[in-house]
């Protein structure tokens, strides 16, 4: 009894997000779609996983649900133990800003600022110093391999420089873990690898939590993880070894 | 950096901020430069009649402005001129005769008001003298002269040295005529004044009419300064009861409105401009709102709070309402200032603008109070027409405006 009591205990303590029975129903049209239907879900602190299936799985709607960008029909959501649903829309925009960093399939950078002002802009929103501002925004910069680039603004920069400017102004709040929804949808072989070498040594050396939604191969053989879905539904949840 | 992203986010699309800025500065400019325009007329119009026809303050007996009656006068107005010149404050005054007689030419004649002037106080009540086109001020012609204005030269087709006759009662009653030389016409852009007013001198004019050396109808006074008309009216209205003691306002009061008139004119016409601009404003940033959905969905995911994305919005309307207000306001500022020193003609309109007592000639002013309403007005049609759109912006949750192609 206390065996499985304590063994509970440091589960729980390790996973940062816990998916109960989550359901989300789309009544846009006359037909009602089950986007999200059903699943369970627990991932760890310091997990590079991916999310895949075909298009229409879901993968997209389990992101945002995840990222409270849209919220369940059922079910329930706990990010280091904070329920989701019970923020109120205020609370959970400060609770995005501090603990989910976003990368989206088409960059969405803010195009009139330059790629350091793109990392800036979230710590700007977090009322950081100008110091620790600089400080942060040139350390990922550096990291992600665009030191001599911070002030080209994203039309100079090609998609996967644009997307590692991305994943840098992710970083920037420090946040628990990193939903990257399709990242290498519109990148080369070749930015797909750069990125995707970029982020897991982000998450092997600092221990960042990675989810990706994708399509993409390249992608999946990086993943230590690989959930599956389809129809809404979980059909598999590989760990690689 | 909120104020640097907005003011950025304005020329994303130079060309069409670049349209609205230019609409809104034309706009603004044109309302500016009408505004200085208008002002500057009403100003002329006002300063015309108070420093060339009315003066500042207007003493009479109380019943001689009723039927003008030659026996209406003030007994010992030297004397009383004398001591109210004496007051401070008071650098003009001057008594005057005024009866209402007709006057003939050889070829036609017309009912006028004959006013005899002392020429020489005349000039510190009014600026009459420095009105002729034609002639001197009371020089040239030794017997009788007499000073006209330009539209009855041209009704009674007489020229500079004519000779005119005018019939006037005397204080008998008894109809009398004499015989005057004009010695200066006098051209004041108020057709209708210079139509119906004549000037001789009042030693000649008491001498025909019978009336005794030291009898006025109305005595005018000119202040020093006429920002203390109100209360050098009351205090001389205090001091003489049983006259009838008027400042200009009273006496005419359609130039009392003029003013007001002007601004009124004014503040509607920049209103209707601005609230044209308003909707064009409105209608430019809710489609800089569709094409930027996307990205508000991102702002929103990565933790910008809905009340920052208003204000960036707001303050892209603002800026860019700003911007085209005060580059108007330049423009119109630059557009008067160039013109203020020469003036505008309007000769060619002249006849119809002089007729209703308007120089054809005119010359904008700058006033600071109605600046600082127009600037109050561009602020809030800023601040007015960013919250249509800006409201309109946080409609959208994150996911579906992240979804927006």
């Amino acid at each position: 009894m206390l065996r499985n009591e304590i063994h509970l205990q440091i589960s729980e303590a390790m996973n940062i997000i816990e998916i109960t029975h989550l359901h989300k129903i789309y009544n846009e049209s006359e037909v009602k779609v089950h986007a999200v239907n059903g699943v369970d879900l627990n991932f760890e602190a310091g997990e590079f996983a991916a999310i895949v299936g075909p298009s229409g799985s879901g993968k997209t709607t389990l992101l945002n649900l995840l990222g409270g960008l849209d919220s369940p029909n059922d079910g329930k959501i706990l990010i280091d133990k904070t329920d989701l649903s019970k923020l109120k829309s205020s609370d959970l925009i400060r609770f995005r800003m501090k603990n989910i960093g976003f990368v989206f399939q088409s960059y969405n950078l803010i195009p009139v600022l330059t790629a350091k002002e793109n990392v800036e802009f979230i710590m700007h929103l977090q009322n950081q110093s100008k110091q620790e501002r600089e400080n942060r925004s040139m350390e990922l910069l550096r990291a992600v391999g665009l030191d001599g680039r911070e002030n080209s603004r994203p039309n100079k920069l090609s998609g996967g420089q644009q997307q590692r400017v991305a994943v840098a102004r992710a970083l920037a709040s420090k946040p628990k873990f990193v939903l990257a929804d399709e990242p290498t949808a519109n990148l080369d072989s070749k930015s797909t690898e750069q990125l995707l070498s970029i982020m897991e040594e982000l998450n092997r050396k600092e221990n960042i939590t990675f989810i990706f939604s994708t399509h993409d191969q390249r992608v999946v053989n990086k993943a230590r993880r690989v959930i599956t879905l389809e129809d809404g539904k979980v059909i598999s949840d590989e760990r690689k070894r | 950096m909120i104020k640097s992203v907005a003011w950025r986010n304005i020329w994303r699309s130079p060309l069409r901020s670049g349209i609205i800025i230019a609409a809104i500065s034309v706009g603004m400019s044109a309302g500016i430069f009408t505004t200085t325009f208008t002002k500057g007329w009403m100003n002329q119009r006002l300063e015309a009649g108070v420093e060339t026809e009315a003066s500042h303050i207007r003493i009479q007996q109380p019943a001689f402005g009723e039927n003008y009656d030659l026996k209406e006068y003030i007994p010992d107005s030297n004397l009383l001129s004398e001591k109210i010149s004496n007051i401070k404050n008071i650098n003009g005054v001057s008594p005057r005769i005024v009866i209402q007689s007709m006057i003939a030419s050889a070829e036609t004649g017309t009912g006028v008001k004959i006013i005899g002037i002392n020429p020489d106080k005349e000039k510190t009540v009014t600026n009459l003298y420095t009105k002729l086109s034609e002639g001197k001020y009371f020089e040239g012609v030794k017997r009788n002269p007499i000073l006209i204005g330009t539209k009855l030269a041209m009704k009674l087709k007489v020229k500079l040295h004519s000779k005119l006759v005018i019939t006037v009662q005397d204080a008998n009653g008894n109809i009398t005529g004499g015989a005057f030389r004009i010695c200066g016409i006098y051209d004041i852009s108020n057709r209708m004044y210079e139509g119906t007013n004549v000037f001789v001198r009042r030693s000649d004019l008491s001498r025909l009419t019978g009336l005794g050396k030291d009898v006025s109808h109305e005595i005018l006074v000119h202040l020093a300064n006429p920002e203390e008309l109100d209360k050098e009216t009351l205090l001389l209205k205090a001091s003489y009861k049983n006259l009838k003691v008027e400042n200009w306002k009273e006496s005419m009061p359609e130039l009392g409105y003029i003013n007001e008139i002007g601004n009124l004119y004014t503040y509607i016409f920049v209103i209707i401009i601005l609230l044209a601009l308003g909707f064009g404003i409105v209608n430019t940033m809710m489609m800089v709102i569709l094409e930027r959905v996307k990205e508000l969905g991102m702002l929103m995911a990565i933790g910008m709070s809905k009340a920052r994305i208003f204000s960036m919005l707001m303050l892209e309307t603002v800026m860019l309402t700003f911007t085209g207000g005060f580059t108007g306001i330049l423009i119109g500022l630059g557009a008067t200032y160039a013109t203020m020193e020469k003036g505008i003609d309007l000769s060619n309109y002249a006849q119809g603008f002089e007729e209703i007592g308007y120089s054809p000639h005119v010359y904008p002013v700058v006033e600071v109070k109605t600046l600082i309403v127009i600037v109050i007005l561009v602020i809030i049609t800023g601040i007015v027409a960013s919250i249509y759109p800006a409201r309109k912006a946080l409609q959208y949750n994150p996911a579906e405006a992240l979804r927006t192609e």
